[in-house]
């Protein structure tokens, strides 16, 4: 198959097939179209700024020569005396310890939910209760508990992070084949060397899944994090750039935080890969 | 060595509906050690209960199983097991896997490793040592989990259709691997198998197992294992004492066959 099929996707990965349509293992992506639908809202977005007001007017919606014009600023000198990439580190390590929070916190409880009735009577009602709340309901207790500092923001996060490390441990837990189990009983393991050397290691796809969703949801959870209480990561930029109409600004933080959820989950998916390649192969 | 000694085994299992299956009535058996027993009968009539029960997986609703005199509680590595398939870790190596039961046990690590070197070439994958188990056929993975299962050393193996997912050809060499682990380690084997054939070939014993309530119908004493170890397998199995037997149990099954789907047809 040539390098131009699989760019434009005309033909699948495996170019002698008939059948196409509905078979997965076909369906790849063509990154040329992909380049050519991000030029396509470039288009898009020059051509409305041709439009009626308030699209029209600059100070509402800035132009893409603006927003370049911003970032480049935001890059040279930062937002109100912070450097860009400060800002973007703060965002960054909240995201990283309220994950990091929610896996260390999440995972056991997962697991004990599996593994014994009593635990799994015990905690059903709590998670099944507090997963569905959003997270940013909670932030005025947070704040009144943890302080408008970095206490209530880590902790909006873990609270974001934690059901999802529940509910993945629970899930690699409960997937884990009988007989596996069995044989490793047969071949002289204890109950701790099952959990350790079969459970663990059969949940870790699952658990890794769980990271992965959670970062992203942290990561969308992270501009209301930092509502108040602060003037370092994106969010706070975001809504000290809107207090002074400063939409370039805001703009080019939304785009960021966008590129860097991208570059997150790619990261991510790259360490499952090298990590857990057993991954599916059970 | 241990002789396993069975003793009036039946098992009930309740439904969660209501009702219950009597999966196994009044099974008993002696089997002296280093016999190689076949299982064979149609499906649901209990060999799979049975083989679980010995293993320790389940415990009887009536009757006991004790092996060497110690009643059989639960699961133990004097008791190894080799399911149809999926039962290797797939997160470990080929040698992993073999290593499993001597590093639960905590054995030194060089005498493991020699240990998992011969049993690797016992079963003809030397050399395997460090693939992941998932890049293996279908006939290699079962060969690591006997290996894995001789690691241990048990008294007794348990395997419940080892060979039942592999193709035709493979299915012959595996059976010619099995006669001669069993040759040269002398240990006592349980095997459940579908195939009329394999349960001949392999079995130095061979019960019939029937259904509802399960239990053991016809055992037969049979030369062929033994002289399997020396005779060409196609030559055996072309055999006319062969060919009878294989007849003989063909119909057997063929009948209990009729009489299930008799009684279905009755009750539907
Ligand atoms: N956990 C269970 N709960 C209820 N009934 C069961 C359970 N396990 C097995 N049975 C029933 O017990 C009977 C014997 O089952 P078993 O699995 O031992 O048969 P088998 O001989 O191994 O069949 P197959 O050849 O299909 O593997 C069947 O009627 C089955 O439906
Ligand atoms: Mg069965």
């Amino acid at each position: 198959m040539s390098v131009v099929d699989r760019l434009t996707g005309r033909k699948g990965a495996d170019a002698r097939k008939t059948v196409t349509f509905g078979d997965a293992s076909e369906v790849r992506g063509a990154p040329l179209w992909s380049v050519t639908s991000l030029l396509f809202v470039g288009l898009v977005w020059w051509w409305i700024k041709r439009g009626p007001e308030p699209i029209i007017n600059d100070r509402t919606f800035p132009s893409m020569r603006q927003t370049w014009d911003a970032f480049f600023e935001l890059v040279d000198i930062g937002y109100r005396r912070v450097g860009l990439w400060d800002h973007t580190w703060a965002s960054l390590w909240r995201v990283l310890k309220g994950l990091v929070y929610g896996v260390v916190v999440g995972v056991p409880v997962g697991f004990a939910m599996g593994l014994s009735n009593r635990l799994r009577g015990i905690f059903d009602p709590i998670v099944e209760l507090l997963r569905p709340v959003p997270p940013l309901a909670l932030l005025p207790l947070f704040i009144v508990w943890f302080g408008i500092g970095e206490g209530s923001k880590v902790n909006l996060l873990f609270f974001a992070a934690v059901w999802i490390m529940v509910i993945a441990a629970r899930a690699g837990v409960l997937g884990v084949r009988g007989s596996k189990v069995h044989a490793a009983y047969s071949l002289g393991a204890n109950k701790w060397q099952i959990l350790r050397y079969v459970i663990l290691p059969n949940a870790l796809p699952d658990i890794f899944t769980g990271m992965r969703v959670a970062l992203g949801v942290c990561w969308g959870t992270l501009v209301a994090a930092e509502l108040t209480g602060t003037t370092t990561g994106l969010g706070a930029m975001i809504f000290a750039a809107s207090k002074f109409f400063r939409m370039d600004i805001v703009v080019v933080s939304i785009i960021i935080i966008g590129v860097i959820g991208v570059a997150m989950d790619l990261t991510m998916r790259f360490l499952e890969k090298r990590l857990i390649p057993w991954r599916g192969k059970g | 060595m241990k002789d396993l000694k069975v003793d009036g085994l039946g098992m009930v299992y309740e439904l969660p509906k209501g009702g219950s299956v009597q999966a196994l009535h009044d099974v008993s058996f002696d089997l002296e050690a280093g016999r190689l027993l076949t299982l064979l009968g149609p499906s649901g009539c209990g060999k799979t209960t049975l083989l679980n029960i010995i293993a320790g997986f389940l415990a009887p609703t009536s009757g006991s199983v004790t092996l060497g005199g110690d009643p059989i509680t639960g699961p133990g590595q004097e008791r190894g097991m080799v399911f149809q398939q999926g039962a290797l870790f797939e997160w470990q190596s080929v040698a992993q896997n073999v290593a499993f039961g001597p590093r639960m046990n905590r054995k030194k690590r060089s005498e493991t490793n020699e240990l998992v070197q011969d049993l690797l070439s016992t079963v003809g994958l030397q050399g395997f040592g460090d693939k992941a188990v998932y890049e293996l056929s279908g006939g290699m993975q079962q060969r690591v989990a006997l290996a894995r299962c001789l690691a241990n050393d048990p008294e007794v193996i348990l395997m419940d259709e080892p060979l039942g997912a592999l193709d035709a050809l493979t299915r012959e060499k595996m059976q010619g691997l099995i006669l001669k682990l069993w040759q040269e380690t002398g240990k006592t084997i349980i095997l459940v198998t579908h195939s009329v054939e394999e349960a001949l070939y392999l079995g130095d014993r061979l019960f019939v197992m029937a259904p509802r309530p399960g239990r053991v119908e016809r055992e037969y004493e049979l030369p062929f294992a033994e002289k399997g170890l020396h005779v060409d397998p196609r030559e055996m199995k072309a055999s006319p004492e062969f060919i009878d037997k294989r007849e003989e149990l063909l119909s057997l099954i063929w009948e209990m066959e009729e009489q299930i789907m008799g009684h279905e047809g009755a009750m539907s």
